[in-house]
């Protein structure tokens, strides 16, 4: 069971030191695997470590101990550049805040993750077009970011995190910043992404986004509370 | 590979950065202007300073020799100098019978008088009287005409050879060639004009002189007791052994007693040119540094205003860095737009200093050469990569949490 894992999480421990002899235990030993084609998410108040658990999981922080294997590879102790590689090629994060660089359109927002994998530009501008058609945006390209709506803000944010063919796509509160309407149509991406063998990973404090997910982990103070199957999960259909 | 892409996608970047601070990137850009306007200016102003010298300086003939009460460069008492024995005429015979590494020589007197032409009039013309050897010993160059032949300089005929200016002055529209014209009151008739010198060092040329035979001069404006002597060292000779053999010649002239000091001095053009060129090098320390000065300002500007940048692109910075850019990807992309800045910068400066080197022509014959061209390029590029570097590793070091967190 654990060598099909695409995460898997050992005791992994979090601690900011605060400076002098005070330090913040974020998370206090989590354990945990997730499996190709899941649909997990990650719920917990503030403070529950819940930011935290994402940041290391998605390679952007590395835990203070514990051992994190990424499709079998321990990254726990990767420096920065391979890192950089495995956020690049491995996981995509859809954010808040959709987080696309302003001054670019949708299209070259697509390409970014693919210039830095060193993707040809031919194929760049192929496969980039390809993620826009695929979120529904291939009418929209050339458009900037300030041209679109928050929706579709965020289904560029989800071509791009798509388009280098990632082993997970990490959702940091996705609908967060959208009305419920445009939220349900996020969702409904995401149910389709995973009906095509994508592994989603939610992070959210919304039991009614959660409930879109086969599984729910609940975390409270640094420890993981709960982790159970969703048995009524919640189908958005369009 | 994987670095082309890098610079294709970090020009892009700069260049819609740039774009999208069009003021900023003006003002920023304003300091290295100016800088690159400044040291260019300033090696091309060098540069005309030192064409100028080899101009003037060649006016003295490279391997001519002078024979002198004064050497040209002064180390002590003038009075020690003024009050050595004159430089007599009968030695220009004399050293041309015994000497034998030099195959030309020739004295020169001179005086100050006006020269007239009908009613055009040249006031201060430096007559010089000298003999039919002149032209040889001196290595100046007739534009038009002959110089006076042995005849008649040992006759001491009227006739003269002017300088350009001389010529520029009475003759502004007619050919000078067999014109009498009126030195200090007498007719001379002139046969050649020379070639214009121009350069640094003015009367000394003779663009302002009339060269008239020295029996004549001696006639005409009162004999001079003190003469100077040139002397053109033969082709193949070595400069100092002539000059060696013609101090042996002078000692002998002057009965110097063996252990005496030399009461006379022997120039050459090389003396000036070694001078000169010690000056030149302290100029041109001097001000590139404190050209260099502004350009180094300019870089500080770069260097303030790419913190500004990397600060207010730290949300960018963290979005990069999530979707895979790595931390040189990051350095490289704020280098290549420091150093684009002042690529920019440097070509602006080199449209500006051009056409003002141009201007700087009609002073100093200078032209800017496509060496400071390089070098400014260079320059400036380099300031960019230089104070473009500390911000740039500050972006690339950013924590990729805390960088996204950024508002």
């Amino acid at each position: 069971m654990n060598n099909s894992a695409v995460i898997s999480l050992k005791q992994i421990k979090k601690i900011y030191d605060m400076g002098g002899a005070e330090e913040v235990q974020a998370l206090r030993g989590v354990s945990l695997d997730i499996h190709k084609n899941e649909y997990v998410a990650i719920m917990g108040p503030s403070g529950s470590g819940k930011s935290t658990l994402m940041n290391i999981i998605g390679c952007l922080d590395t835990p203070t101990s514990g051992l994190y294997e990424f499709n079998g590879i321990n990254v726990s102790e990767m420096n920065d550049n391979q890192l950089a590689k495995i956020r690049n090629k491995e996981i995509g994060f859809v954010f808040q805040t959709f987080n696309l660089l302003a001054r670019s359109n949708a299209l070259h927002n697509v390409e970014l993750p693919l210039i830095y994998a060193g993707v040809s530009s031919t194929d760049r501008k192929r496969l980039a077009h390809e993620a826009l058609d695929h979120v529904g945006l291939g009418d929209r390209v050339h458009h900037k970011p300030n041209e679109l709506s928050g929706g579709q803000r965020q289904r560029v944010a989800v071509a791009r995190a798509l388009v280098n063919k990632p082993s997970i796509l990490l959702a940091d509160e996705p609908t967060g910043n959208l009305d419920t309407k445009t939220g349900d149509e996020i969702m409904v991406l995401f149910e389709e992404l995973h009906s095509e063998g994508n592994t989603i990973i939610l992070v959210t404090h919304e039991e009614y986004i959660a409930e879109h997910a086969h599984r729910i982990i609940r975390l409270r103070d640094g420890m993981i509370e709960v982790d159970e199957m969703v048995n009524n999960r919640k189908r958005v259909l369009a | 590979m994987y670095f082309l892409f890098e610079i294709k996608e970090g020009l892009r970047i700069a260049l819609r950065a740039i774009r999208a601070n069009k003021m900023r990137s003006v003002l920023t850009t304003l300091g290295i202007v100016i800088g690159i306007v400044s040291v260019t200016l300033m090696a091309t102003a060098i540069e005309g300073v030192d064409r100028a010298f080899e101009k003037s300086a060649s006016a003295f003939g490279s391997k001519v020799l002078y024979v002198q009460k004064f050497p040209w460069m002064r180390h002590d008492d003038w009075f020690k100098y003024r009050n050595r024995r004159d430089i007599k005429l009968e030695y220009v015979e004399q050293i041309s019978h015994q000497a034998t590494m030099v195959d030309a020589i020739a004295p020169s007197v001179m005086t100050m008088k006006d020269a007239r032409f009908g009613s055009r009039t040249m006031l201060g013309g430096f007559v010089t009287g000298t003999n039919y050897q002149y032209q040889e010993a001196s290595g100046t160059i007739i534009e038009d005409g002959r110089f006076f032949s042995q005849e008649e300089s040992d006759g001491g005929r009227p006739v003269c050879v002017i300088g350009a200016n001389v010529a520029e002055t009475l003759f502004p529209a007619i050919d000078p060639i067999d014109q009498v014209i009126k030195v200090g009151g007498f007719p001379y008739k002139v046969l050649a004009v020379l070639e214009k010198q121009g350069g640094l060092f003015g009367t000394f040329t003779a663009d302002n002189r009339i060269f008239v035979p020295i029996n004549s001069f001696m006639n005409q404006f009162g004999s001079r007791r003190d003469v100077l002597i040139s002397a053109r060292v033969a082709p193949g000779v070595d400069i100092e052994e002539a000059k060696e053999e013609l101090r042996g010649i002078m000692r002998k002239l002057r009965h110097l007693a063996p252990g005496k000091e030399d009461d006379f001095n022997i120039n050459e053009q090389e003396m000036l040119t070694q001078v000169f060129g010690a000056i030149t090098v302290v100029i041109a320390a001097i001000g590139f540094f404190i050209t260099g000065l502004s350009l180094f300002v300019g870089g500080i500007g770069i260097m303030n205003i790419m913190y500004v940048s990397v600060t207010e692109r730290t949300k960018e910075i963290g979005i990069r860095k999530a979707i895979g850019a790595r931390r040189r990807t990051i350095l490289f992309q704020f280098l290549v737009e420091a150093a684009l800045i002042c690529l920019i910068g440097g070509i602006i400066g080199l449209m500006i200093a051009y056409p003002l080197s141009l201007i700087a022509d009609q002073i100093l014959p200078t032209a800017m050469p496509i060496s400071v061209v390089a070098i400014a390029l260079f320059v400036s590029l380099f300031v960019g990569v230089v104070s473009g570097f500390l911000p740039a590793y500050k972006a690339s070091k950013l924590d990729p949490v805390d960088a996204l967190r950024y508002e």
